[in-house]
């Protein structure tokens, strides 16, 4: 919901003054959140345009204060500036505007009906910041200790949700570990990590359905394991061996599941976002009780494909949650070398996207918030932007050394002070839910479970043969016919050019 | 072991630092050094053995020195680049001359075209050359068509785009391919490939100093593979002149960039069965030395191509009906294409997929037993 506070005030000299407020993100906007009728003003953006015109009298914060009407959304705000009352309306509504008379002083002849909608004359030569002088604050549910933060509003996490989501980052981080030795030993040819942000895919995946589908980046499995992807497919899939869902044709990570709704991943990079949108769209018109959910990386969201998909989402009214993993690097490039606004939340008002900065390192503020999100997609049918501020504690890839570019400090200190799975783990344990023998238990499961798994996989045979030709298109065209037949001759002429693994 | 593990100890990796044997690459080879000793490069200064990348690298740092109106700039190229290309330079020359960008190839392309409309020299970065794709518009309808357009007012000649192509022995669908053939139909642009260390160097200064928009594309498999003497100053190769590197009477195969190696290897192997091949690296695909091909093949009566590229479309196509047009009567047998299948690059199937020595050989034969 976009709302719009206009403010105006007749001059001393009699000049019209008019102020225009907008705050597009009502979580932004903790004033009409508050059920206290007279709370104080301590929205930022709010403040600091008012504090900046300083040629109107409004200087100090003490000067002014909200007041509310009404509980609900739909009503007007009464703002009180100075000891004068103001009253601001819905964007788009007419403009209100109460002096101290009562009388409304400006004329609705001093807007105008441009395509898309009514805008009103100034007379003061304002800028819109860059961004805002504070940044927008992000939305956490527990503290580095487990903690809960004070007052916060969260859904209910039941102990089975907990602990799932709690033993689902373990086995994420267990099979990262494992994956990645493998990777170094040479037996799997790529692989990349989601170590230090677990958080991100897994509690968002707990706060979805399973008919949600997702179009995720590639460092997002964690979706996958809540969803039933056994370790054995994972490793099937990296070993790219005959019982894995691509066939052997793309490179490890690059998972997918019809079964889990979990469309298969690309490299190029954005690609996935506009399509989600066209997905959504489907669900949409199907009247479908569910949302999709696309996953990126903050490098991510420069790219063209990121921007089109902003916008198609709003101007469809698309059932879609955009979730933005701000790890703080793509590859060696910093945010900082990325963009220069605040990060990726405040794109979203730019399209007339709701949006929300979560804490991506806690697990239970992303499941709230993306328990919320999905709601308000699904009810309201439209899209949602989340960005969950998190950080890549591992390499990029196994292609990649980070000390290159970065210290180890800062690495060391995002994996010591803001692990996720840390942080969980002491929630749960306050909760009495867990304890010192589950944790080794299942540390001892795993290990078990993942090395069993590579191994198989590493044994298994590669896709027959056939397979290098099929899924091109949904029948074999003639050219492939004969370029099949050709290389069948050309291996039974020089077998020892060809890797025996793959069954002919 | 898996067939991944073989191909990574043979082949090294782009990826992981194995930079061992060299099935792909002979250094003795005389693909590294041309047999026509007119086109050795101008030594100037002691060569030292280098590999590609260390080449590119050396270009660069001479762009940047020769030049101070030149710029670099493209994802991760602050710190050197996911392939070491832009190593140390950034410290050299400054972050306003060599920089990252935000992660965007069409917004890559299009500040390097206005900044070389500008009369500067833009030296893009694109990662990968199978992510150039969403620069296609900025390549294909602004900077090769905005000489031609502005009747010649504005041009964006100081253009020019790298980017790593072609296979790695692991990259799958998206780190493997060779999509020159989209730009070699594109009038207005110039696409030059190197194959090896030496030619890198003298290619990309040209392309760099060349009036015209390049996009230059460099085999990644080669980046640390190759190694060969490169002349330590600076000196530049002609662009649209193809090179016999291997002389021959019996067939003439046509190819670039990395494909030559293995293309030389089957010209080895053709030579114990006494066939003689004349082997041509073209460099530069558009526009292409057609006249060297044509004189060669006015000799043999014989021509084979050998892409990576899927067949279907690609730039043998087009040598082959240009050669048959001047040639028919000469030829004495069909042109033969030993190029990549029209499959998207398989990761695990890549070996099935590859145009190898052994089909290369097989096509010689038959071309010559015709
Ligand atoms: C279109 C495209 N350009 C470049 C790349 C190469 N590349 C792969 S990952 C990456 C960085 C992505 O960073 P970000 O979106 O922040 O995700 P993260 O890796 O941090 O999770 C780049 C540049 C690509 N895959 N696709
Ligand atoms: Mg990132």
């Amino acid at each position: 919901m976009n709302i719009s506070i206009w403010l105006t005030r007749t001059r001393r000299d009699g000049g019209n003054f008019v102020k225009k407020i907008i705050c597009n993100n009502p979580t932004f906007c903790s004033y009409y959140q508050s059920p206290n009728s007279s709370t104080s003003l301590v929205h930022s953006h709010l403040s600091s345009s008012i504090m900046r015109s300083k040629d109107c009298g409004f200087v100090g914060k003490g000067n002014f204060r909200f007041l509310y009407s009404s509980s609900s959304f739909n009503s007007s705000y009464v703002v009180s500036v100075g000891g004068r009352r103001y009253k601001a309306t819905k964007a788009g509504e007419q403009l209100l505007f109460e002096d101290d008379n009562g009388n409304n002083t400006f004329e609705e002849s001093k807007g105008e009906e441009f395509p898309g909608g009514k805008i009103f004359f100034t007379s003061e030569m304002n800028f819109l910041p860059g961004s805002s002088e504070k940044r927008v604050q992000c939305y956490r549910v527990l503290d580095e200790n487990g903690y809960h933060v004070s007052s916060t509003t969260m859904e209910h996490v039941s102990k089975e949700v907990g602990l799932k989501v709690y033993s689902g980052m373990v086995s994420l981080q267990t099979m990262d570990k494992y994956f990645y030795e493998a990777q170094r030993q040479g037996r799997l040819s790529f692989y990349l990590t989601s170590f230090g942000e677990e958080a991100v895919s897994l509690a968002s995946a707990a706060a979805l359905t399973s008919h949600d589908l997702i179009l995720s980046q590639y460092r997002e499995p964690g979706i996958l394991l809540w969803r039933g992807f056994t370790v054995q497919e994972f490793a099937d899939q990296c070993f790219g061996n005959n019982a894995g869902h691509g066939k052997g044709r793309q490179m490890p990570v690059h998972y997918g599941s019809k079964n889990l709704n979990f469309m298969t991943i690309s490299s190029p990079l954005a690609t996935q976002l506009p399509q989600a949108v066209g997905v959504a769209y489907s669900l949409k018109m199907e009247k479908k009780d569910a949302c999709v959910v696309a996953y990126f990386g903050d490098g991510t969201t420069s790219e063209g494909d990121f921007h089109a998909a902003m916008n198609f989402a709003a101007v469809m009214d698309a059932p879609v949650v955009f979730i933005c993993r701000n790890n703080g690097w793509a590859i060696s490039t910093p945010v900082t070398d990325q963009f220069r606004s605040d990060g990726i939340v405040v794109k979203g008002p730019a399209y007339g996207i709701q949006s929300i900065r979560v804490d991506g390192n806690d697990a239970l503020a992303i499941y709230s918030a993306v328990r919320k999100a999905r709601k308000m997609a699904i009810d309201e049918q439209r899209p949602i932007l989340i960005e969950a501020m998190t950080y890549r504690v591992g390499h990029h890839s196994t292609s990649d050394d980070s000390t290159k570019y970065r210290s180890i400090d800062e690495i060391e200190y995002w994996k010591t002070m803001h692990s996720p799975i840390t942080r969980l783990r002491k929630w749960i344990e306050r909760k009495g839910w867990w304890g010192e023998k589950d944790e080794s238990e299942l540390h001892s499961d795993l290990n078990n479970q993942v090395k069993t798994a590579i191994e198989k996989a590493e044994k298994a045979l590669k896709p027959q043969l056939k397979y290098l030709f099929r899924d091109v298109y949904e029948d074999l065209p003639t050219n492939l016919i004969e370029q099949e037949k050709l290389l069948r001759e050309t291996v039974e002429r020089h077998p020892q050019d060809f890797p025996i693994d793959v069954p002919l | 072991m898996a067939t991944n593990l073989k191909r990574f100890k043979e082949f090294g990796s782009i990826f992981i630092n194995h930079t061992n044997l060299l099935r792909r690459f002979s250094s003795s080879s005389a693909v590294l050094s041309s047999v026509d000793a007119q086109l050795q490069p101008p030594t100037t200064g002691t060569g030292k053995s280098i590999n590609l990348y260390t080449a590119i690298n050396q270009a660069l740092q001479i762009a940047l020195d020769s030049d101070p109106r030149s710029y670099i700039f493209g994802e991760d190229v602050g710190f050197g680049g996911v392939f070491r290309c832009t190593t140390g330079l950034a410290e050299q020359f400054g972050k306003h001359r060599v920089f990252n960008t935000p992660l965007c190839e069409q917004g890559i392309v299009g500040f390097g075209i206005g900044l070389a409309a500008m009369g500067n020299r833009a030296i893009a970065e694109i990662q990968f050359a199978d992510y150039i794709f969403p620069a296609f518009d900025q390549i294909v309808n602004e900077a090769a068509k905005f000489r031609y357009r502005s009747g010649n007012e504005f041009n964006c000649g100081g253009l020019t785009i790298r980017a790593p192509y072609g296979a790695v022995g692991h990259g799958g669908h998206y780190h493997s391919q060779s999509p020159e053939a989209f730009f070699c139909h594109v009038p207005g642009i110039k696409v030059v490939i190197p194959r090896s260390p030496k030619q890198a160097k003298g290619l990309l200064l040209s392309s760099i100093r060349e009036p015209n928009p390049v996009v230059f594309f460099e085999p990644k498999w080669l980046y640390r593979l190759a190694v060969e003497e490169v002349p330590e100053g600076d000196y530049t190769l002609p662009l649209s002149e193809a090179e016999v590197i291997r002389e021959g009477s019996d067939i003439t195969l046509v190819g670039w960039g990395a494909q030559l190696s293995i293309m030389e290897q089957a010209c080895i192997d053709a030579e114990k069965d006494g066939i003689s091949c004349e082997l041509i690296d073209l460099k530069t695909l558009i526009p292409w030395d057609k006249e060297t091909v044509e004189a060669s093949v006015r000799k043999t009566g014989r021509l084979l191509i050998s892409h990576e590229a899927p067949v279907t479309g690609g730039f043998g196509a087009e040598i082959s009906a240009s050669i048959v047009e001047r040639c028919f009567l000469r030829l004495e047998a069909p042109v033969a294409r030993v190029c990549g299948l029209d499959t998207p690059f398989p990761l695990v199937f890549e070996p099935f997929y590859m145009p190898t020595k052994n089909k290369i050989l097989d096509a010689i034969k038959d071309t010559v037993n015709y």
